[in-house]
């Protein structure tokens, strides 16, 4: 291990790499603070700018630079104008709007930068010491065994990922594999489903799919809503003076920030679970455990109440990263875009990362300690000048947001054809957002359908049929678990409600 | 019925199409060789249409109960024309008419006016300042990618050379 911290020391502190990490942060917190655009929608924005780097582990730096940002600045905007950028800073909004109304910004956003700060490290800590651990188990593994963890990380993804709609969660996840399936597959050379298209010859692109999926939809909502993007009136924002805490207040918030760091890494890692969840239920249980006197506070303003939700969710991004970077698996929609530029760049993340390019996991990881450590020595200081970007009129804002995703799209694909697909996925989503429909599941069945179907077909041939399911324990054991998965949110809803209605007892 | 189940009987059709090909028109395209093969091009994608049918048919159907603590929607799609859907439309179509103008435009013209035309949409009136930002902003990322990211786009105009 000390062995990799050297390699990937060496490549995260070359003044390149050095210079993406500090790039990414800064612009990941510039963006993030933006009302109304969260993490996947500014990775999906960077990508094509990532990817012309060229240099997997500069742009893998970049792009978790921009994430962390992203986060951090999300948890500013909640602080300051009660406008969570993302969801999984809602929890933040709790006590850190309160905070800054009680002329408390300052002290709100030094707990918040610190407790992220916290969370972050021991999240990239904990990675450090487990993914090399599951890669050396997920090195036995076979093709069989990767289509069955595959089909585990969709079902928990469908299972967890919609707002307990399992049967839409499953739809959005089919309808991604079925666009995977469009276009040449490497396994094949026959163009399938292409309806003659000439321009879906190579199947749908990631970027503009991503882009599609996430930054057209937030922009349109946007236009629609302009209560959405509260920078226009500006009126509510605070002033930010005296960011110091005392050391009564470090006390009180440091056994806060250990608890929800582990726990917030670990929810992390699970696939479709993610920052999100993390946060809330950072927040829920460090209600729960306090005292009464402090319980009341919750909401009001309570510092516990800020510190819970940031060192979870910043925990939960770096947890994140360990299916991704030791299955090649992601678990949530925001690693899924970071696989699919891993795979541009030529990259295949899984087991075998760690053997054939140490110097990208490791830089990565190392990367991810001087991410945090800029957030903050560099960032916070320089919160109230960023802050200024929040009074940005909207009717700028959305036109350049708009005018990002055409560029991504044109950058990657280099064809106009690739905006016309853009705007017409990007009206698709607009709707399925209306009708509640998670996206998420969509872009990570689209980026896995290429890989699941390889893998099925190479375990079909190795075993000249589906004999493989039954051969391997550990492949039906798997595909078990996802089953299991699928029908899990339905069974709990089903006995909840039985239970409401006096008939279920016994448990 | 709900959006939501309306999207469930598209993806069905869908499906139905998907599934429809996958089953009786790929293989007869299959070379003789490739008949031997345990997997065919069609095997994967009819394993999905079947699962797909089935999850549609799961939504359309009804037989998923909202759950109890229903957070209100982000936007509410049956009030959609209380909202500024005009803007929103106007903006699509402006985004399609850059696709369209990109290439024979030429990247600084047409992004200009993307610049111009978006937040006038959008109800911004002050026309120098709008004009100044779209100028800068499309001479500033023209020399990004051009020059620093080194990915050709072409900034004038057909009729004016390459």
């Amino acid at each position: 291990m000390l062995e990799g911290l050297m390699i990937g020391l060496a490549t995260a502190l070359s003044i390149k790499n050095l210079a993406m990490v500090i790039g990414g942060c800064l612009i990941g917190t510039f963006i993030g603070m933006l009302p109304g655009l969260g993490p996947m929608s500014i990775i999906a924005i960077m990508i094509p700018i990532a990817i012309t780097i060229g240099d997997p582990s500069a742009a893998l730096i970049l792009l978790a630079g921009v994430y962390y940002g992203a986060i951090f600045g999300g948890s500013t905007s909640s602080i300051l104008i009660n406008a969570p950028g993302v969801a999984s800073t809602v929890a933040t909004s709790f006590d850190g709007y309160p905070l800054a109304r009680q002329g408390k910004a300052g002290k709100a956003l030094t707990v918040a930068a610190i407790s992220s700060f916290c969370g972050g490290t021991i999240g990239a800590i904990l990675l450090m010491i487990f993914a090399p651990m599951l890669a050396s188990v997920a090195l036995l593994f076979h093709s069989a065994e990767y289509f069955a963890l595959m089909v585990v990380g969709l079902s928990a993804i469908a299972a967890f990922a919609g707002t307990g709609q399992v049967g839409k969660a499953m739809m959005m996840t089919l309808l991604g594999l079925i666009m995977a399936t469009v276009g040449e597959g490497a396994l094949f050379n026959l163009p399938r489903f292409t309806g003659g298209v000439m321009d879906l010859q190579s199947g749908f692109g990631f970027i503009t799919l991503a882009m599609a999926m996430f930054a057209l939809p937030e922009a349109i909502f946007l236009v629609l809503d302009p209560a959405r993007s509260k920078s226009a009136d500006g009126g509510e924002q605070s002033e930010i003076k005296d960011m110091r805490i005392t050391g009564a207040e470090a006390r009180q918030i440091a056994p806060v920030i250990g608890r929800q760091s582990i726990q917030g890494f670990l929810i992390g890692v699970l696939p479709g679970a993610g920052a999100t969840i993390a946060s809330f239920l950072g927040y829920a249980v460090e209600r729960n455990i306090a005292p009464k006197a402090e319980q009341e506070q919750f909401g009001k303003g309570s510092i516990k109440g800020l510190a819970a939700p940031e060192a979870a969710n910043n925990a939960a991004c770096t947890g994140s990263f360990v299916p991704l970077l030791t299955l090649g698996i992601p678990g949530s929609g925001t690693t899924a875009i970071l696989l699919g530029a891993l795979i541009a760049l030529n990259v295949s993340p899984g087991p075998r990362l760690m053997v054939d390019n140490p110097q990208v996991f490791w830089s990565v990881i190392v990367s991810m300690y001087i991410g945090n450590l800029i957030l903050l020595i560099l960032n916070l200081p320089l919160i109230p000048y960023i802050a200024k970007i929040l009074a940005v009129p909207r009717t700028f804002l959305i036109p350049f947001i708009l005018f990002f995703t055409l560029m991504g799209a044109y950058i990657g694909q280099n064809n106009a054809t690739e905006l016309l697909i853009l705007v017409g996925l990007g009206v698709c989503a607009t709707i399925l957002r209306f009708a509640d429909y998670p996206l998420a599941p969509l872009l990570i069945g689209f980026i896995l359908g290429r890989m699941l179907e390889d893998n099925f077909a190479r375990s079909m041939q190795l075993y000249d049929g589906i004999g493989f399911i039954t051969a391997r324990p550990m492949t039906m054991g798997l595909l078990l678990v996802a089953v299991f998965l699928v029908f899990l949110p339905g069974y709990r809803a089903r006995r909840a409600r039985l239970r409401a209605a006096g008939v279920a007892d016994g448990d | 019925m709900a959006l939501d189940r309306w999207i469930a009987l598209i993806f069905l059709l869908m499906c139905l199409v998907y599934g429809y090909t996958a089953f009786f028109t790929m293989d007869a395209t299959l070379p003789p060789f490739m008949k031997r093969n345990p997997i065919w091009p069609s095997t994967f994608p009819k394993v999905l249409a079947v699962l797909g049918i089935i999850a549609s048919l799961f939504v359309l159907l009804g037989f998923e109960k909202r759950s109890g603590t229903d957070k209100a929607p982000d936007i509410d799609y049956r009030r959609l024309w209380d909202y500024n859907i005009g803007q929103a439309v106007l903006l699509l179509a402006l985004m399609a008419l850059y696709a369209v103008a990109l290439r024979p435009a030429g990247f600084i013209a047409s992004t200009s006016l993307f610049l111009i035309l978006g937040p006038l949409i959008l109800g911004e009136r002050r026309m120098l300042v709008v004009a100044v930002v779209a100028l800068i902003a499309a001479v500033a990322v023209w020399y990004l990618v051009e020059g620093v990211l080194g990915i050709y786009l072409r900034p004038l105009p057909y009729f004016m050379g390459t």
